[in-house]
Order: C-alpha cells, then sequence, then structure tokens
C-alpha cells in the first residue's frame, strides 16, 4: 500500500504537471526529471557538485569532531566544569547557528570556508554534549574496580571508559554529521560558487525546473545514504561498546 | 554552592566578552570584526531605525504565524494517522519521505510560488516546524493506555467524546514537547529564507551591512535575531515544563 501510495502521487504529478493543472515551471513532469537526472549521471557533470559538498562536510565534521571529542572529554573530567559548561553549550545550540552565516561569509568569503565554518559550528554542540553525557555516565564502580586492579590511566582510559561512553558518544557523532550535512546545503544554498545547494539554486533561478529536482533527487539520495550509513555505523559501535563491557 | 557553577559561567561569558573587545581592538581589522562596545552602541542605534525595527517586527510576526499554522496542520495531519490504521499505512511512509528530504533544497522553489515577502517565509518556517508536532503526536497515539481507550469505548463513549475527552488531553505532554520542536524549527526555516531573500526582510540588512563593511552593524542584527530566537525558545521551554505536566499535578 506504501508502493501504491507514492505511486499515485508521482503519477498524479506526472498528469498534473503535463496537462498544465501544476505549472509546469514549479513542478515540472516526473519524466523530465527523471531524463535531467539521468542526462546529469551520464554526463557526469553532477559528481564535481557533490564532490565539492562532500569534501566540505568531511573538513567541517573532522574539525567538530576534534574540537568536540576533545572539549567533551576534558570538560567531563570535573564536576565542576560539567555544571559550569553543560549549560553553556546547551544553551548556545539552542540559539539558530544558520544567524552566524553572515559573519562567516564575511570572514571567510564566499567559497567552501564560510560552510565548512558553519557546518563545524553546528556540528560541534551535539558531539560536545554527547560526549560530555557519555563520558560522566561511566559507572563510579568500574572506575573504582580498574583502579583497584591496578589500571594506569591510560589503561583506564582505553578499557573502561571509552567502551563505556563509546554508545553514546557515537549517536551524538551521527547527529553532528548529519546537521553538518544539512547546514552545509543550507550555507551553498544562500550564497556559493560551488556544491550541490550552489547549483539547486542556478537551477531555480535559469528556470531550468527539471534539473533543479534532478539536484534536489541527487541531494535526498544523499541524505538517505548518509542516514543509512551512519545508523549502521551507530547500530554496529553500540552493540561493539556493550559487547566490550559485558 | 548550587549557585557557584552559574557564577563561575558568567565570569567566563564575560571574560570572553573583555578579551573579545580587547582582541578587536588591538588586532582586529575594523572592515571585517567590530568590538562589543561598538557593537552595543550600533545595536542601540538600529532601534532607532523605523525600516530595521519593522522588518524585526516581521521576522518576528512571520515566526509566530509559521509557528501557529504549524501546530494546527500538523495536528490536522497526526490525528488521523494516528487514529486510523489505514490512513496511517497509505500517508505515513510519505510523511517520514518527506521528512528526510533536506528541505533547504526546496527553498528556491518555495520562493517560486510564494513570491519575495512574507508567505515564502511563513510557509518555509512551517514545513520546518510541522514535522516536529506530527511525530511527538503520533509518538504520543501510539504510547497511549489502551485501556483507557476501552474503558471509554465501554462505558459507551461516542467517537467524538473519545477524541475530546480522552485522546487529546493525554496526548497534551507530548504536543508541548513537539510544539518546543516545532519552534526551533520554525526558527531556523523562517531564518533561512530570511536570509535567502536578500531584497526585502532581514537579508536586506545583513547584505547591506556585509557588503559596506560595516560588522558592528552586522553583530548588532544578528544579536537582536538572537534574543529574538532565545526568548522564543524559553517560552516554550517555560510552557513545556509550566502546561505540559498537567497529569503530574499534586493531589492526584
Amino acid at each position: 500500500m506504501q508502493i501504491v501510495c507514492v505511486a499515485a502521487v508521482l503519477v498524479a504529478w506526472q498528469i498534473g504537471s503535463t496537462t498544465g493543472w501544476l505549472n509546469p515551471l514549479i513542478l515540472p513532469p516526473v519524466s523530465a526529471v527523471a531524463a535531467a537526472l539521468g542526462t546529469l549521471l551520464q554526463t557526469g557533470t553532477v559528481w564535481a557538485d557533490v564532490a565539492v559538498t562532500l569534501f566540505e562536510l568531511i573538513v567541517a565534521f573532522a574539525l567538530a569532531a576534534a574540537a568536540g571529542l576533545l572539549a567533551g572529554f576534558l570538560i567531563s573530567r570535573s564536576t565542576l566544569a560539567v555544571r559550569v559548561f553543560d549549560p553553556l553549550i546547551a544553551g548556545l545550540y539552542a540559539v539558530p547557528t544558520i544567524l552566524l552565516f553572515p559573519l562567516y561569509l564575511l570572514f571567510f568569503g564566499i567559497g567552501s570556508p564560510s560552510k565548512i565554518a558553519l557546518g563545524a559550528t553546528l556540528a560541534f554542540f551535539p558531539i560536545a554534549l554527547s560526549t560530555i553525557a557519555g563520558f560522566t555516565q561511566v559507572s563510579r564502580i568500574y572506575i573504582a574496580a580498574a583502579r583497584s586492579m591496578g589500571a594506569s590511566p591510560l589503561q583506564l582510559f582505553r578499557y573502561v571508559l571509552v567502551p563505556d561512553a563509546f554508545p553514546v558518544v557515537i549517536a551524538g557523532l551521527r547527529m553532528g554529521l548529519v546537521l553538518g550535512f544539512l547546514a552545509i546545503l543550507g550555507g551553498e544554498t544562500l550564497t556559493s560558487n560551488a556544491g550541490l545547494g550552489h547549483q539547486i539554486v542556478t537551477m531555480a533561478e535559469s528556470l531550468e525546473p527539471a534539473k533543479m529536482f534532478a539536484y534536489i533527487t541527487v541531494a535526498f539520495a544523499l541524505a538517505i545514504a548518509l542516514n543509512v550509513l551512519t545508523s549502521w555505523v551507530e547500530t554496529r559501535g553500540q552493540t561493539h561498546g556493550r559487547e566490550q563491557t559485558a | 554552592m548550587s549557585r557557584r557553577p552559574g557564577l563561575i559561567r558568567l565570569a567566563l561569558v564575560a571574560l570572553f566578552v573583555i578579551a573579545w573587545e580587547f582582541l578587536a581592538r588591538r588586532f582586529g581589522n575594523p572592515l571585517f570584526i567590530a568590538p562589543p562596545s561598538a557593537t552595543a552602541v550600533a545595536t542601540i542605534a538600529m532601534l532607532h531605525d523605523p525600516a530595521l525595527v519593522r522588518a524585526l517586527l516581521e521576522a518576528l510576526r512571520e515566526i509566530v504565524t509559521a509557528f501557529a499554522i504549524s501546530v494546527v496542520v500538523g495536528l490536522c495531519i497526526a490525528l488521523p494517522l494516528g487514529l486510523n490504521a489505514f490512513w496511517r499505512g497509505a500517508f505515513l511512509p510519505l510523511v517520514l519521505g518527506l521528512y528526510a528530504l533536506p528541505q533547504v533544497t526546496l527553498l528556491p522553489l518555495f520562493v517560486r510560488v510564494f513570491g519575495l515577502g512574507p508567505p515564502t517565509k511563513i510557509a518555509f518556517g512551517a514545513t520546518h516546524g510541522v514535522f516536529a508536532v506530527i511525530l511527538a503526536v503520533l509518538a504520543a497515539i501510539r504510547a497511549m493506555d489502551p485501556v483507557l481507550l476501552r474503558a471509554a469505548t465501554s462505558l459507551g463513549a461516542s467517537r467524538r467524546q473519545l477524541i475530546f475527552n480522552v485522546v487529546l488531553p493525554s496526548l497534551v505532554p507530548s504536543l508541548f514537547t513537539g510544539m518546543r520542536l516545532a519552534m526551533s524549527g520554525v526558527l531556523l526555516g523562517v531564518l533561512l529564507a530570511e536570509l535567502y531573500v536578500s531584497t526585502t526582510g532581514i537579508g536586506y540588512f545583513t547584505q547591506a551591512f556585509a557588503n559596506a563593511f560595516a560588522p558592528a552593524k552586522l553583530f548588532g542584527v544578528i544579536l537582536l535575531l538572537a534574543a529574538i530566537a532565545i526568548t522564543l525558545n524559553e517560552l516554550m521551554r517555560v510552557a513545556e515544563r509550566r502546561l505540559g505536566r498537567w497529569r503530574e499535578e499534586p493531589g492526584r
């Protein structure tokens, strides 16, 4: 029934835009979108923009993960630091990060760096918060047991803290990656000179709705691929973490 | 003791502002960065600029309207989907599919359909908020105690009574959670659209201040918008805490 429903929507869309019920400049026929998508994939023009967007995402995520994991871990080492910083980070997280984009444009220009900065800023928050949460929830009994059995600080970190915090931390990493992707697409849509978001806007402004939807489809597929991939990693990581602590 | 973290936090923020002031004055390029003192002066001056105040109030109105729409439409979509297995089977995958779509890719389309004015921003904000309401209400219906429903039915409640006296009251806590999340979605959607459209509204001012290399004014607009966002988010959090917990009232 789900397939029937989606198919019905697509058929209605196709009929609507070919008969002129729907404005074909806004919703072009599905067949035209499929054709445009086919050309994009065949000629390979799409890959350059996918590469730009993914490059920005990878750099932004690496920056956010490095900063978020480090800050989160250091904060989690002291109860006072947690009580000082946790509400601060959570409060800043509630402010729409997109507001910083005009500033980043001013600082870093129209190219990739401003998108990387936006993506990294947004991704930092869930990663830092979940790292704090992950490392503070490690049971004191485990830590005391490991210490009394003579674990060095490094061993404590490697065999007790990391495995126990891992499932929570990886959920934050996943959230950071997904939010980073959305922020980068948003930045590209607002002001940019390359990337998927940029192409969507360009096609919209040059009245090429079929190509615009083709690029939207690519962005959609990328979002779903990221989601599936990260949820697979998250489930694997969580069972793995549990095996280690058990 | 319990006030100490708050004090340290305050001190850190103060330290940050002082460091920003010092570094911006000493090393900052005045074309790109403004110290907090200049930002404060510019912000107060901007509050006397009727065009900018109008743009801010317009953004606020768009946010409130988009929020109201997303709550009402969200309920109108979630209730049939939650209460009827057929509608759920038919439309839930469609709703989830749309939810998975990065909505910002549709922004140019919204501008094409709704123009450059408030309708685009309201519509884009509403679509950003509506899913939070739908998902929260659906989850609440799924978690509803079936005993309550069966009891009401066996006591002879009509479908209408069932919905108004049993279903809706039990949804209230989750609805408030959904509304809080919807508010942050609406803020994102409206601000994205405001920044995207650079010929009118807030986007015009941020663009103009950036092009004129007037960072104090740009910082000021951003601070004012952040203040609006923080206020609305806090309001929703208080509402969730105070109004969303009717079932945990003492005396029950």
